[in-house]
């Protein structure tokens, strides 16, 4: 297992808490980046109390990718681990006619935390060491009427994250691909969902913590998902496509 | 989205917020003309229940400061009693006063003002909260204490989220040297025994009795009585020494499926409660605290062995020089009654302060009724007899009492109504509970 710091980008979502938990408990020192990180300072406080473990705050705007360059050399020491929790699911009526609300949602969900891996892959690599966890979706499996746009953009995500785990492969550089299903978020309030396929914030950050020790590549939070992507993979798109899933 | 207390009885459908941060608190106590707060729902009525708006406070459970000279740990209203537990045990400190689950928000305990098994000695969990933050009706937050805002505090205290939210709060952790209770357990053959029992455990930290309440006769009011303490250093078995603090390892089960309805009835609890009366090891021990004090949280939705219907929990408190008279025309009647029961609990609580908190000095009788017709008109005989021997009954247990039963049993209830007028003249903080009761 990679020592040093964990980055955890997107801090302030539900399953990034969870994931900053999770690493906590393990002992890992963290840094928070996000947009107005300084909202993050009770959670600071928060994880030394229950972990003892030191927690530190980074300014950070996945869409200025301009500046990724600078946030990485900001950060001093390269972080050891590296969690990407940045997601936006958007709204897909919207996305289906306006152009800029369907671009927002690819550049957040695909192009700008792909622009910021691709960053840090390139720095893992000279050091020869590190961890590189993208929190990518279920939905970017097969696109569906309800959420094609969101799901396309983490269809992107996951081909990149797949793509630069074969690259690091040989070079000491771990990549995993975290496909939570449904989870009891924010992003999901509301919604009726299927209790046995919805997972918890905290199972999330416990199934990303075990996915680092144990060097898994590709891990579903709860293994039911495995099984019903799997269903809908190889479904023939002659029904798929007449399918309201 | 459809929301029920523990006992799943009853079931109203609510809309859900679930904020964040003490901003989004606000925004909703200013957003919404009728609202209450839910921790984590195991209260087990409909005191958090609120069609208009309820609040799932539970997303904020940050620890905000502990004190490690003093133990006195200051978190948001939403943080488990769980969490701190797995926290704290390990470093040497347990909460002051416990109930029997650990699924319990803070704010939750201390709209409940609720009680353990150490309440002849310490209280209840209201009287260890140094100072509380109450976001008000009106919009503003204040901080409420024995000493500062102390009419608010006491209404707060056991008020069941009617005065405001509480957004966070300070309580003081009590040191301990071990994770293991000491644990004795003694039979007592009828109702007597059983209370001689409790004047005589009046020196031990923790005690409560499981008592049969299927048992009729010379054999009314029998039971298993197990006290405790915190077990020292030096009392642990050599191997376990070295690590006093350790946490146990979490074996739970999960009830899968709502038992059918006639899966519980007084033969089957009937055999089940004689065989655990004859086989409780009696004895000494060291338990796990687990053990100890959550024995039903091993059993993951126990609420389902009551079925669909759901099940009501009767828990009332009548004055010690009443007691015995009441208690065994309570037991006389539930034993009658046949209606099943499980683990039923009583146990001899110290005096009570606050204005609507439950305990009083006297014997608390709790007990789990499956929700169905004949059991409300049993509960309805029984609400009878508290009222006659100056009992109150429980509001964080209760789905069903009628009004008159807190106002005849709760003599604080004007004096927490004229601080409730104050705080919030227009009842913005309301439940399906509290607009039953009037309160």
């Amino acid at each position: 297992m990679s020592a040093g710091a964990v980055l955890i980008l997107g801090a302030t979502s539900d399953i990034g808490r969870a994931i900053a938990h999770a690493y906590g408990k393990s002992g890992r020192p963290l840094i928070l980046a996000a947009r107005n990180a300084a909202r993050l300072q009770a959670d600071v406080a928060d994880l030394a109390i229950r972990y003892g473990v030191a927690a530190r705050l980074a300014e950070f705007d996945v869409l200025d990718t301009a500046r990724h360059a600078a946030f990485l050399d900001g950060l001093g020491e390269l972080p050891g681990t590296v969690v990407s929790v940045i997601g936006f699911m958007g709204d897909q009526a919207k996305s289906e006619t306006d152009v800029a609300a369907a671009e927002l949602v690819m550049h957040t969900n695909y192009l700008a935390p792909a622009a910021l891996l691709a960053e840090l892959a390139n720095r893992m690599a000279r050091r020869g060491s590190g961890t590189l966890i993208g929190v990518s979706s279920v939905a970017g499996e097969r696109g569906r009427a309800s959420n094609y746009v969101y799901g396309s953009a983490k269809a992107g995500f996951t081909a990149f994250l797949s793509g630069l785990r074969n690259r690091l492969a040989r070079q000491g550089v771990q990549v995993i691909t975290v496909k939570p299903g449904f989870v009891n978020t924010r992003m999901t309030e509301g919604m009726k969902l299927p209790k046995a396929l919805t997972a918890d914030p905290a199972e999330v950050g416990a199934a990303v913590v075990k996915a680092e020790s144990a060097g898994r590549d590709i891990v579903y939070v709860r293994p039911v998902w495995r099984l019903v992507m799997l269903a809908i993979r190889v479904l023939p798109e002659r029904i798929f496509k007449k399918t309201k899933l | 989205m459809m929301l029920s207390g523990w006992g799943r009885y009853p079931r109203a459908e609510c809309r859900v917020l679930a904020p964040r941060d003490g901003a989004e608190v606000l925004g909703a106590i200013a957003a919404n003309g009728s609202l209450i707060a839910r921790g984590n729902g195991r209260s087990y009525g409909d005191s958090s229940l609120n069609p208009d708006a309820t609040l799932a406070m539970r997303h904020r459970d940050r620890f905000i400061a502990f004190d490690p000279t003093t133990g006195t740990l200051t978190a948001e209203a939403g943080a488990m009693l769980a969490d701190i537990l797995s926290i704290f045990v390990p470093r040497g400190w347990f909460p002051p006063v416990t109930p029997g689950t650990k699924y319990v928000t803070l704010g939750g305990m201390i709209a409940a003002d609720v009680h353990g098994k150490n309440h002849h000695k310490a209280g209840s969990f209201g009287d260890h909260v140094e100072r509380l933050e109450l976001a008000l009706a009106d919009g503003s937050v204040v901080t409420c204490s024995a000493t500062e805002n102390a009419e608010l505090f006491a209404a707060t205290r056991g008020g069941m989220g009617l005065t405001g939210i509480i957004l966070s709060a300070a309580f003081r952790l009590q040191p301990i040297e071990t994770s293991l209770i000491r644990q004795e357990t003694l039979r007592a053959r009828d109702l007597n025994e059983t209370m001689a029992l409790f004047e005589d455990s009046k020196d031990w930290s923790y005690s409560a009795a499981w008592i049969d309440c299927l048992a009729m006769n010379g054999g009314l009011g029998r039971s298993l009585l197990y006290r405790g303490e915190h077990a020292r250093r030096d009392e642990l078995p050599r191997n376990r020494r070295r690590k006093p603090l350790h946490l146990p390892v979490p074996r739970t089960r999960r009830v899968p499926v709502d038992l059918p309805s006639y899966a519980l009835n007084r033969w089957s609890v009937g055999a089940f409660n004689a065989l655990y009366y004859r086989h409780g090891a009696i004895g000494s021990e060291l338990v796990e605290f687990d053990n100890f004090f959550y024995p039903l949280d091993a059993i993951l939705e126990w609420n389902r062995i009551y079925g669909r219907s759901g099940l009501v929990q009767y828990q009332c408190v009548l004055p010690k020089d009443a007691s015995r008279a009441g208690l065994t025309a309570l037991l006389g009647k539930i034993a009658a009654s046949g209606a099943a029961s499980f683990l039923s609990v009583l146990k001899l609580l110290g005096p009570g302060r606050g204005m609507l908190s439950f305990p009083l000095e006297g014997y608390t009788l709790a007990l789990d009724f499956r929700a169905d017709a004949a059991n409300f008109a049993l509960l309805a005989e029984l609400d009878a007899i508290v009222a006659a021997h100056g009992g109150r009954v429980y509001l964080a247990k209760d789905a069903r009492m009628p009004a008159a039963m807190v106002s005849g049993g709760y003599p604080a209830l004007a004096r927490f109504k004229a601080e409730r007028h104050r705080a919030d003249p227009a009842k913005k903080f309301a439940s399906l509970q509290s607009r039953r009761l009037g309160l």
